[in-house]
């Protein structure tokens, strides 16, 4: 391990690993484990899977950017851990790595339950990640999406119907016809207070005391959900 | 490879600036000596700049960069003519200065007519005709695009707008010069040319940084006759236009770069063009499933907008940054918006294009040995990441390939704060 890590560190010295935006050229700082696995990301599904390998799976995409994901579970019945979580992505860096660490929290020591896998949540990739610019984090948010969407699959598969788990959006302002989904994304964009939501969203004038009330609960609840 | 972000500032430039940041610090309003010589050379930079634009020097208004000068062409004009009509004419794909400049003058009640461009990333004068209305104060249209390189039709546009005027207005009624015609150069002013009479422009924006000149320093023609209220009040510098004490280094060095450039001109743009061909060329035999964003043939002899599909852009930038190499991409990832290329999605492509999209931009030091390198290591890089990918874009999609990713999402995704199909 300590020798694959000076490799590592061996590789990397005197490369760069910021990138700059080209419209602000503000620096992002990716950390080494995130380039690690974004240059060798584990548990890619490299070949078209034959019918029945795999006992589930799921695709999403992410409204705010684009990206796209899909995954691929295998699942021992008896125990219900996870055997085998495949993916592939049509994303950015963050994406690609945050999946690769999540793939590998899932499968590593025998595998979580199900139960235990749901139960993953976004900042703990990030711990494991050591970090990742703030704006980026709708990107690890993908793989814990895809899980869900695949779990849903499974349980629908294995007729456990009442394990099904559906987010449904609820509108929270039926003027404007907002969503506490639109809230989450606001979120997860990097609006972190009343304010910041209201001018991503372009809301808020006339607005009533209970809307913006339940408005400022919901973001203390995604602002602590995926940066608490 | 990416010299339509910035360019190296060239040591003969630097050289003509160094007395300016040192010795020569006059203030140019001083009457003292060292107020009159950078005075002169502020003079001097405004001959020469006259010169490369065949403009007289008191049309030239130096300013702080493109920027600068696509607002005080957009807010001086329009707060000086609105009262005589509050109608603007714009493209889809101009810079994010001259679009969001027009969302601001929207909120101030003026009316905004975005025309589209055509699929190949270049707008149909007779759009713009179509566009035009007796109370149009002002047409922006960019020379060069600085994501695909496409180059518009400006001088054919002058001459729709000059025929309207003819046909609309009689030569006594005091509107009779409207509308004016702005264009922003920054990209174009290396390579294309910027006659501004041939042109037919009322208004012209260039810059420095685009063409080996410091950051910071830039200048606006403004033909006679034409009037802008100023952004900037104070010491009435530049012909009351725009006041402030003047950057006398970086104008000194924004007229050499651009003298400099104006010469090298004609062979850099043969040069370029043809490590251009060889680079879109070479990209596009040793990589399947690439398309070119923009005109093949009207397009700056420095770019190479390509969609190299299903992979995303932010992912390819760090792949070839550990190779050494830097470019861009319209992809929502690196943008702080998180909102994709608004000028790929102008071309009628779908969101995903804008997320494959990767931008080459070739310089002066760009060299064939350079190219060679790049497509060399392309291909692998492609392979790697098609590999992980799981969508399969259509080669003439117009719409999106996997929406039942986003089911429960509504379909969409974001772009240009609109919910996009």
């Amino acid at each position: 391990m300590d020798k694959t890590r000076t490799q590592l560190n061996k590789d990397l010295k005197g490369s760069k690993i910021d990138v700059i935006n080209q419209h602000t050229g503000e620096k992002w700082y990716y950390s080494d484990i995130v380039k690690e696995h974004f240059f060798k990301p584990r548990n890619i599904l490299l070949e078209e899977p034959r019918e029945c390998e795999y006992d589930a799976t799921g695709m999403v995409g992410s409204p705010a950017c684009g990206d796209m994901m899909n995954m691929w579970m295998k699942i021992d019945p008896k125990t219900e851990r996870i055997v085998d979580l495949k993916w592939k992505t049509f994303g950015c860096g963050s994406a690609i790595a945050a999946t690769s660490m999540y793939s590998v929290m899932l499968t590593e020591n025998g595998g979580l339950t199900i139960e235990e896998a749901l139960r993953v949540r976004p900042q703990h990739i990030m711990e494991r990640l050591g970090g990742l610019p703030n704006r980026k984090i709708h990107c690890s948010v993908l793989a814990d999406k895809a899980f869900h969407k695949t779990a849903n699959d499974y349980f629908r598969k294995t007729s456990q119907h009442s394990r099904i788990v559906v987010e449904g959006a609820r509108v929270i302002d039926d003027r404007l016809n907002i969503t506490d989904k639109d809230i989450e994304e606001a979120v997860l964009e990097g609006a972190q207070s009343l304010e910041d939501v209201q001018k991503k969203l372009k809301v808020g004038v006339g607005m009533s005391p209970e809307i913006i009330t339940e408005i400022e609960q919901l973001v203390r609840f995604y602002v602590e959900k995926y940066y608490g | 490879m990416d010299h339509a972000a910035a360019t190296p500032l060239d040591l003969r430039v630097k050289a003509a600036m160094e007395p300016y940041l040192t010795n020569e610090f006059g203030n140019p309003g001083g009457l003292y000596r060292e107020g009159r010589r950078a005075k002169d050379a502020v003079d001097n930079a405004r001959k020469i700049t006259a010169e490369v634009l065949c403009a007289m020097p008191d049309e030239i208004v130096f300013t702080s960069g493109g920027t600068e000068g696509d607002m005080l062409a957009l807010f001086g004009i329009t707060r000086a003519y609105g009262d005589k009509g509050k109608h603007i004419v714009t493209t889809t794909i101009e810079h994010h200065a001259v679009l969001h400049a027009c969302d601001a003058l929207e909120k101030e009640g003026f009316e905004i007519t975005r025309v589209p461009v055509e699929p190949n990333g270049i707008v149909d004068p007779q759009k713009i005709k179509a566009a035009l209305r007796p109370d149009t104060i002002l047409v922006s249209v960019m020379y060069a695009n600085n994501e695909i390189g496409t180059i518009q039709p400006i001088a054919e546009i002058a001459k729709i707008i000059k025929n309207f005027k003819q046909a609309h207005h009689s030569s006594l009624s005091t509107s009779h010069s409207l509308p004016f015609f702005h264009t922003d150069a920054c990209q174009a002013s290396g390579y294309l040319d910027l006659d501004v009479t041939r042109l037919g422009v009322d208004l012209m924006v260039i810059n420095g940084s685009k063409i080996y000149g410091p950051k910071g320093a830039g200048a606006l023609y403004i033909r006679k006759g034409v009037k802008v209220k100023p952004l900037m009040y104070g010491g009435s510098q530049e012909g009351r236009r725009r006041s402030g004490t003047e950057n006398v280094p970086g104008i000194v060095g924004f007229a050499e770069a651009l003298r400099l450039a104006s010469e090298a001109k004609e062979r850099e743009s043969e040069r370029i063009g043809e490590l251009r061909d060889l680079l879109l060329a070479g990209i596009q035999t040793k990589i399947p499933r690439t398309v070119l964003n923009g005109d093949p043939e009207k397009r700056l002899p420095n770019n190479v907008n390509i969609s190299i599909l299903d992979i995303e852009g932010e992912s390819v930038i760090l792949y070839l940054d550990e190779k050494g190499i830097a470019c861009s991409t319209g992809s929502a990832c690196t943008s702080e918006s998180l909102d994709p290329s608004h000028v790929i999605l102008a071309l009628g492509r779908p969101y995903e294009y804008a997320h494959a999209s990767i931008r080459f931009t070739l310089g002066r030091r760009t060299s064939k040995s350079d190219i060679d390198y790049l497509v060399e290591v392309l291909p692998d890089i492609v392979t790697t990441l098609r590999k992980i990918s799981p969508i399969y874009v259509d080669e003439n999609a117009t719409s999106m390939s996997h929406p039942e990713a986003f089911a429960g999402e509504n379909l969409r995704v974001k772009a240009k704060s609109k919910n996009y199909k």
